[in-house]
């Protein structure tokens, strides 16, 4: 330890000032030059022009159609992703089964998948020289370069976000909880919502949250299965891009303000479900305790 | 009727949990299953219980084949070891959810609810903790709610898994008391799970005992202290100095006043407190000194060292009461003579 002044016991204070200086220096550099100055400019670049046009190029009907479409989207994707997320974590968390860890596996898939490629996936497969571009023809059924292909494509990028928040709460809580509910006479579904989702409730929050960020700024794998039909296939992130190509940088950033006021928002409800959960654990691992 | 268990069986992979356990608790009585670590005790509660089904066998809940039913249909009460309170909800609710999730023909008005919830929190002496949280109250405290809400369902069957063996010592004593009398109030069918001998024999009325698996011994406290019948009971049960009479002890054995004409084994297991001292002032009648003694309270427990013939040295305890050690007046490195008044024989 390079303690040069004697008084402290905690350990970060035993750091010499040169090292903490430093360490808070990288720290605030960091979060100005990745977080507040693109924030910033958003802001500056979308009222470049003031008030009104910054309204103006919002209430254009391809940027209404662009958000009406992104919260289409996410409206469709978080409800399914959280039931998804919910049953794979009861599965897991509570019984034994083959292939359990290889499910597991599979629900990090997206993680370690390119958007890009997640994208391409769905036109290989429901594309018109897809697998089954043939019989969707038939029946004249438009999955790519429409609605469905978009929230197909969320769907994959963001299924992962709510399981992987419940598993290991689920797992931490335990099932003794769940055990007594039972003994008491209530059924599967009574314990169910009685019982297990009030226990895991900021948790799940939590993960919806992440899911319905992620749904509605995901670019990569919407930019390939959407085919960019203004006012039809274009949600927001893909409208900025389509502004940005063709000059109307007023428009660009004034759709992207509205992303960024999402980030904000998301940021901080994210960390006081953060600090809920915290409380959540710390209760039940002093109850494992005593 | 009561609680009847046929050929249970159970096995985790290779491991053998419980092997053809057959055992029949009689209505209304206060079982402790004993045992180390391991031997299958809490295995066998939960399967009792429906949280567990067992390989072979099966259970009758006064009368009635439940090996099939789940739990949620065995009208048991169970008590965990962590209590498992539903954090979320208040003392009161706790109370009041095996009532609230009952079919809504069974379901008692909110005025019934209410009272049959206050009835128990003033059997187990917390009415005033009714709109507390969970983790405001103390171990004791949330055990005692988790009892009031077993309870509540009015279960034919009340199981504890090790109830106590979360709570500090203090606690524990009063708290075995307490369910002791509660159970003489209440006449419920009990059965609990612990590894705590002391604990089983202050406050069962049977003690089932319980080794790898197998049922060792099931008496009353008294049959199973006083009447041990295998090598493993009478080791488990108290304090035991064992003799074996393949160490050429026979010599020593008689001359200490053990008889074994007609002794069943070859083994002797003597209990400290069948073991009397007196002081010897000479060497040659004896080779046992006291070598330390602890104050238990009411009685002394000495160690008293022996030379074995072949050199080794070999500990012995006896208790006496403390009055009887001042008569003695003895002091460390004191030479001793022992009179053995009874034995256990073993094979």
């Amino acid at each position: 330890m390079t303690a040069v002044n004697s008084k402290p016991t905690s350990l970060t204070l035993t750091d010499a000032t040169w090292v903490r200086a430093t360490l808070v220096g990288i720290t605030v550099l960091t979060v100005g030059l990745f977080l507040v100055l693109p924030l910033a400019t958003v802001l500056l670049e979308a009222f470049a022009k003031g008030w009104a046009t910054y309204f103006d190029s919002l209430m254009q009907p391809d940027a209404l159609a662009a958000m009406r479409l992104t919260l289409l989207v996410a409206a469709i994707t978080v409800p399914l992703t959280t039931v998804f997320g919910v049953s794979a974590a009861w599965a897991i968390a509570r019984f034994d089964f083959r292939g359990k860890n290889i499910l597991l596996t599979f629900i990090d898939l997206p993680f370690s998948v390119s958007p890009v490629i997640a994208g391409l996936i769905y036109v290989l497969i429901f594309g018109a020289q897809g697998w089954l571009g043939p019989w969707l023809a038939q029946h004249d059924i438009k999955v790519i370069f429409a609605v469905p292909g978009i929230v197909l494509a969320t769907l994959f990028v963001t299924f992962p976000f709510v399981a992987r928040e419940l598993i290991p709460l689920m797992q931490e809580i335990g099932h003794e909880e769940e055990e007594a509910a039972l003994s008491l006479g209530a059924s599967g579904w009574q314990t169910f919502f009685k019982v297990t989702l009030p226990n895991v409730k900021w948790g799940l929050l939590y993960g919806v949250l992440l899911c319905n960020a992620r749904a509605m700024g995901e670019f990569g794998a919407v930019s390939v299965v959407s085919g960019h039909i203004r006012g039809l296939t274009n949600t927001l992130p893909l409208h900025i891009e389509v502004s940005y190509n063709e000059y109307d940088f007023v428009g660009a950033f004034a759709s992207a303000s509205l992303l960024a006021g999402l980030a904000v928002l998301t940021l901080l409800l994210k960390t006081f479900l953060e600090w809920k959960l915290k409380q959540d654990v710390k209760a039940s691992r002093q109850a494992a305790i005593e | 009727m009561g609680i009847n268990l046929h050929n249970i069986s159970k096995q985790f992979g290779q491991f053998t949990a419980l092997d053809a356990i057959n055992l029949a608790i009689p209505e209304g009585e206060l079982v402790a299953l004993l045992g180390p670590s391991g031997c299958g005790k809490t295995t066998l509660l939960r399967i009792i219980a429906g949280l567990e089904h067992a390989d072979q066998g099966e259970v009758f809940l006064k009368g009635e084949n439940v090996t099939h039913q789940s739990i949620k249909n065995r009208q048991i009460g169970f008590v965990f070891q962590h209590y498992a309170l539903f954090r979320h909800m208040t003392v009161f609710d706790n109370i009041a959810f095996g009532l609230r999730v009952k079919p809504k023909k069974l379901r008692p008005t909110p005025a019934q609810l209410r009272e049959k919830v206050h009835s128990l929190l003033q059997l187990v002496q917390l009415d005033w903790l009714h709109d507390r949280f969970p983790d405001q109250l103390s171990g004791g405290q949330r055990q005692r709610i988790a009892l009031a809400r077993a309870l509540a369902v009015e279960p034919s069957v009340l199981l504890l898994d090790e109830p106590f063996g979360a709570l500090d010592a203090s606690v524990r004593k009063d708290l075995r008391l307490w369910l002791r009398h509660l159970h003489h109030e209440l006449n419920v069918t009990s059965i609990f799970v612990t590894h705590d001998q002391e604990e089983a024999m202050e406050v069962a009325s049977q003690i089932v005992v319980l080794n790898h698996g197998k049922i060792e011994q099931k008496g009353t406290p008294s049959e199973i202290y006083d009447h041990p019948q295998t090598d493993f009971v009478s080791r488990f049960i108290g304090q035991t100095n064992v003799f074996s009479l393949q160490d050429n002890e026979s010599n020593w054995l008689d001359a200490t006043g053990i008889t074994f004409e007609g002794a069943k084994g070859i083994v002797a297991h003597v209990r400290p407190h069948h073991i009397m001292v007196e002081k010897r002032d000479d060497a040659a009648h004896t080779d046992i000194f006291l070598k330390d003694w602890q104050h238990l309270g009411a009685t002394i427990r000495l160690e008293l060292n022996r030379q074995l013939p072949n050199g080794k040295a070999s500990t012995i305890y006896a208790e006496m009461p403390s009055e009887k050690f001042r008569e003695l007046a003895l002091t460390k490195g004191d030479r001793v003579a022992l009179h053995i008044t009874h034995a256990h024989w073993f094979n």
